[in-house]
């Protein structure tokens, strides 16, 4: 009873304070003066961070003693938490529209454009970028990845990663095929060597939309189409985009390399299957950790650039998205100076090769990148592609909408699929113009 | 009929009274005495309604405010800038011969017929079993506790072990009606495609019977005694018992029940974004999700807000004619 | 003695229609269980592996990972605080208002329960986000954390469950004579006297039921938790998700760790339940 009194005066104080924040205007962004503090001794920053490793305890583990290092250098204190990716774009939702948030964040860097759009980060002028090393201190297809072209970025890249082919090597030797396939055609014809006895011959996750959405660009780009125009304006109709998307659904549909039960994958299961050899082949981001626990020996699969359409790849004919995190700092942070600094620590040379180590991603800082040899085979290979030959995803405010829409289009066509319906170029560009006609606005 | 009660009380009121008003003088008291007589009942409703104005009222209409604005991603950091936009967000959601109008009310049908098959079936499920265990049996105490765990359990797991046994390859449901069962020829999809509707249904049963079941048992507590006695006496049996006093008595009990069942699966968010993630296959695009992903996943609030609008407004009349309709009979029978 | 509703041995068409119903009922509930202990104590390769009813090898390693994998015991804390908080306050809320409502007329009485009722029709993730802003306005005008913290989630679910809890608690109080009270009136009591001595004994298997249903309202609820919470409030119900981390999803974990936490609030079940029955048959009335 005394407790539902104390609640209930609460809630009427609370009321009046909602009528009086209603009409005091927005005032979310709390010391945006930034970097004019003079001292960040003693300073303590929040740091929402993205988890990478196998746990968020992991992360725990390898983060803290950076920043005891961090703290020992500058005298900074950075708060700490890992947000789990169901939560952080949420959370960042939050962050933006109330002002209450941390001061320095990581984000997916397909985000990138969308974020920015809100204005909620500080931009990386040539002024502020300069204090942490320039835009030439990282690598230029990791930074073509961190806002809208011809606009100030709003984040820098801290990990980094592309796509390779994952390849089994005993199934490969067992049918005869000496070497990964390096165009689609040749995967295809792989592929239905390696189908056999209820083993297929990839692997993909069907009802991941981003998956299906980084697999569908690349294979638009490789014919020379583009999700949108010059204008950020969706194009997902022309011919390249339905061939693609359709190429993409054939290999369950007409080419029947994937197993039909891939079509409702979307918590990894195609890992699981690749690494029990369900499926021989497939395309992935450092896959590596994922398949040591799923049991796959790291000398039981070899790794390969992605193949193309034709030729060779390069940064004109690419075979993977630009994947990775960014960091970025919020604008509302009372304490930027020191945000600043955080972020030029975590991007330091020895910072990114440390963390990218760790995580078994690959430092977009160049110095990092040439000082550190690659670990394995793997990450030879990944980094090649990361460097010459990955383009990043369309870098538009309405990325996320496209990712929700078309991502759904291509589920949809691999249900349709996996039920033995056939995939028209019709059918495609159907679903393709109402995932169009769906980004409003 | 025998009460006991102390009489130690000293007068009609005291409780409340007591250290309500501290200014002993007449005026305040005659106030007092006022308040006693007509206000008690708003006293008692107080809390209650200063939290739903803080946590559902106050918000509400912040909502309904914003269907009225064009915030996007562009003006969320600053939403009081974000311009006006009239009725354009309604019209963009009830254009059905546009894009997102046509899949708004796809999605609408969608959330009917699931409502309408999960909402009827938790209640027959539940209904069932508590009249099933209302006499006393070997087993019965065990019996109520299992069919009270599916909600004990965490939603998020349940859900993902339902998903687990709908998997296609592996699953537990396929194996059944296929393999060992033979009832299918060839495995079935449950998690994309038509199948993924009736999927949602049954885990959404899962879930909620238990509810009712809960519901029902503590309603079939309050059926007197001696109603049954008299009957058996008049030489009924027990499913004449059933239909003529136990039915009759859990009215005003399922009054509220189908209703509480009805608003929680309609807006049920949990199931089918857990099982399904931001995009539900087509044939279970529930309301739920779709607003969802029109507003937090496209960040286009003032779309998704006007679509939920339209949604409070369908449940309201729903609500309404159910209400008049439930309580002319209730007062007729 | 007369435990029975009637006087007569029920038929054996209706001991076999119980018999049959109760156990198909009974494999409806727990199948998922099953599969969710089977899950458990598999190796990770194993549990997306094709189901068999009887798992080998067996592990327990998945229940103790579960305490370092995800700091658990700890997200059960806060679910258990923040529900258990939500059901009392929530049930503690509605007793009175249903008490006023089911004994008392007065003016707005319709409108009262109808505007309670109807805000359970708005979608939540609609007034999300005004609420973070009013929470968060709260706490920079007066310095009361609402956001981020157990107290803030608290307020919110009590309210989910308010309405509900408000319309069932007064059907349960409409079933309670209205001779109890007046008797009790009359005697000399005051009103809250007469709710809680007469009143709240007589329906205390509906106050039960709206109890269990206030918790699990609080136990379950994610959309709220996941973006209210940080990682020293985070309740189960989001929790368990971290089990599903960027490069391994640990099922066997997440289902051993729903099946630990699960225990008490099922022990919790079974000692509720005989409240559930008790009500009128043992209160005042004969």
């Amino acid at each position: 009873m005394r407790i539902t009194r104390v609640s209930a005066v609460a809630a009427a104080a609370a009321s009046v304070c909602v009528l009086a924040a209603a009409c005091g205007g927005g005032s979310s962004s709390g010391g945006s003066g930034g970097g004019s503090a003079g001292s960040t001794k003693n300073a303590t920053i929040t740091y929402w961070a993205s988890n990478q490793g196998a746990s968020l305890q992991a992360d725990y583990n390898t983060l803290n003693p950076e920043l005891k290092k961090f703290k020992q250098q500058t005298g900074i204190t950075v708060k700490l938490q890992v947000i789990g990716w169901a939560d952080l774009l949420n959370r960042i939702l939050a962050a933006t529209t109330s002002g209450q948030g941390p001061d320095v964040v990581n984000i997916g860097n397909t985000w990138s454009a969308s974020l920015q759009a809100t204005g909620a980060f500080l931009p990386f002028d040539s002024n502020t970028i300069s204090q942490v090393g320039g835009t030439s201190h990282f690598l230029a297809s990791a930074m073509g990845s961190t806002g809208a072209a011809g606009q100030t970025p709003t984040a820098v890249p801290i990990y980094s990663l592309a796509y390779g082919l994952y390849y089994n090597k005993a199934e490969f030797k067992a049918a005869g095929i000496a070497n990964p396939p390096a165009t689609w055609d040749e995967m295809v014809a792989d592929g239905k060597k390696l189908t056999k006895g209820g083993n297929y011959g990839l692997a993909i996750e069907g009802a991941n939309p981003s998956e299906n959405i980084h697999n569908v660009f690349i294979l638009s780009k490789q014919k020379g189409g583009s999700f949108f125009d010059a204008s950020g304006n969706p194009t997902f109709t022309t011919a390249a985009n339905v061939a693609a998307v359709q190429q993409w659904v054939n290999f369950m549909a007409t080419d029947k390399i994937v197993n039909p039960g891939d079509a409702e994958y979307d918590q990894n299961q195609s890992l699981s299957d690749f690494a029990k050899g369900k499926a021989a082949m497939l395309l992935w981001q450092a896959a590596g950790t994922t398949l040591k626990a799923d049991g796959m020996a790291p000398d039981a699969y070899g790794v390969a650039a992605p193949p193309v359409e034709s030729g060779t790849p390069s940064a004109s004919n690419p075979d993977s998205m630009v994947a990775g995190i960014n960091i970025a700092v919020f604008k509302g942070s009372k304490n930027q100076a020191a945000a600043l600094k955080f972020v030029k620590f975590m991007t330091s040379q020895s910072e990114s090769t440390v963390l990218n180590g760790k995580y078994g991603s690959i430092p977009p800082v160049k110095a990092a990148l040439a000082a550190t040899p690659p670990a394995n085979q793997e990450q030879t290979v990944l980094r090649d592609v990361l460097s010459n030959s990955a383009v990043a995803l369309p870098q538009v405010p309405k990325e996320a909408q496209f990712e929700t829409t078309v991502g759904a289009a291509v589920k949809n066509l691999f249900a349709d699929a996996a039920a033995g319906k056939p995939v028209s170029a019709a059918t495609v560009k159907q679903q393709l113009a109402s995932a169009q006609a769906q980004m409003a606005g | 009929m025998t009460v006991s009660i102390r009489h130690d009380a000293p007068s009609a009121g005291s409780d409340t009274g007591r250290g309500r008003a501290p200014d002993p003088g007449r005026r305040s008291s005659r106030l007092w005495q006022r308040v006693r007589k007509g206000g008690l009942p708003y006293l008692f409703l107080l809390p209650a309604l200063l939290l739903e104005l803080l946590i559902h009222f106050i918000p509400m209409i912040f909502g309904i405010l914003i269907s009225f604005k064009q915030l996007t991603l562009f003006f969320i950091r600053n939403w009081q800038g974000a311009p006006w936009a009239g009725w354009s967000n309604y019209h963009v959601a009830v254009d059905f011969h546009a894009a997102i109008g046509s899949a708004l009310l796809h999605s609408f049908w969608v959330t009917c017929a699931f409502t309408v098959l999960a909402v009827g079936l938790s209640w027959l499920f539940g209904t069932v079993a508590a009249i099933l265990t209302q006499d006393t049996f070997r087993g019965r105490a065990v019996l109520r506790t299992i069919f009270l765990t599916p909600f004990a359990l965490p939603v998020y797991a349940s859900v993902i072990v339902w998903a687990f046994m709908f998997q296609y390859n592996n699953g537990l449901v396929n194996q059944l009606l296929h393999n060992t069962l033979g009832i299918t020829s060839k495995p079935s999809f449950w998690l994309i495609g038509h199948n993924s509707f009736f999927a949602l249904v049954i885990i959404s049963i899962w879930r909620n019977w238990p509810f009712a079941f809960l519901c029902v048992m503590a309603g079939l507590q309050g059926i007197p005694r001696d109603l049954y006695e008299a009957s058996a006496i008049d030489g009924a049996g027990i499913w004449q018992q059933i239909r003529k006093i136990t039915m009759p008595s859990l009215r005003a009990v399922n009054q509220v029940l189908v209703l509480v069942l009805f608003l929680w699966t309609f807006n049920d968010f949990t199931t089918p974004f857990v099982l399904f993630g931001s995009s539900a296959p087509s044939p279970a695009d529930v309301i739920s999700i779709h607003i969802y992903q029109a507003s937090f996943i496209t960040w286009n609030f003032g779309e998704g807000s006007a679509m939920s609008v339209l949604m409070l407004l369908f449940l309201l009349v729903v609500t309404a004619a159910y209400l008049l309709v439930t309580s002319r009979r209730s007062s007729n029978g | 003695m007369a435990k029975r509703r009637g006087l007569m041995a029920p038929p054996p068409s209706f001991l076999w229609t119980r018999r049959i119903v109760l156990t198909l009922l009974a494999l409806f509930a727990l199948v998922p269980v099953y599969v969710m202990i089977s899950s458990s104590v598999k190796p990770l390769q194993d549990v997306t592996s094709t189901f068999r009813w009887i798992p080998t090898p067996l592990t327990l390693a998945p229940y103790h990972d579960i305490w370092y994998t995800v700091p658990l015991a700890r997200y059960f804390l806060n679910s258990l605080i923040v529900s258990a908080s939500a059901a009392v306050l929530s049930v503690a809320v509605a007793v009175f208002a249903a008490y006023a409502v089911s004994r008392y007329g007065f003016r707005g009485k319709r409108i009262f329960t109808t505007a309670v009722l109807s805000t359970q029709m708005f979608p939540g993730i609609l007034f999300a986000l005004p609420l973070f802003l009013i929470f968060v306005s709260i706490g920079n005008a007066t310095g009361i954390p609402l956001f981020g913290s157990r107290g803030g989630l608290i307020i919110t679910y009590l309210t989910f469950s308010l309405p509900f809890a408000i319309w069932m608690l007064t059907s349960y109080f409409e079933s309670v004579p209205k001779a109890l009270d007046e008797a009790a009136l009359v005697d000399g009591c005051g009103p809250v006297r007469a709710l809680f001595r007469v009143v709240i004994p007589a329906a205390l298997p509906g106050i039960v039921a709206v109890t269990i249903y206030a918790f699990m309202t609080a136990w379950g609820e994610v959309l709220f938790a996941s973006v209210m919470t940080n990682n020293t409030t985070r309740t189960l119900a989001v929790g368990l998700a971290d089990y599903s981390t960027q490069n391994n999803v640990y099922w066997n974990q997440i289902m051993a760790a729903s099946l630990v936490v699960s225990v008490p609030v099922v022990a919790g079940f079974l000692i509720m339940q005989r409240y559930l029955v008790a009500g009128l048959t043992s209160g005042a009335v004969k």
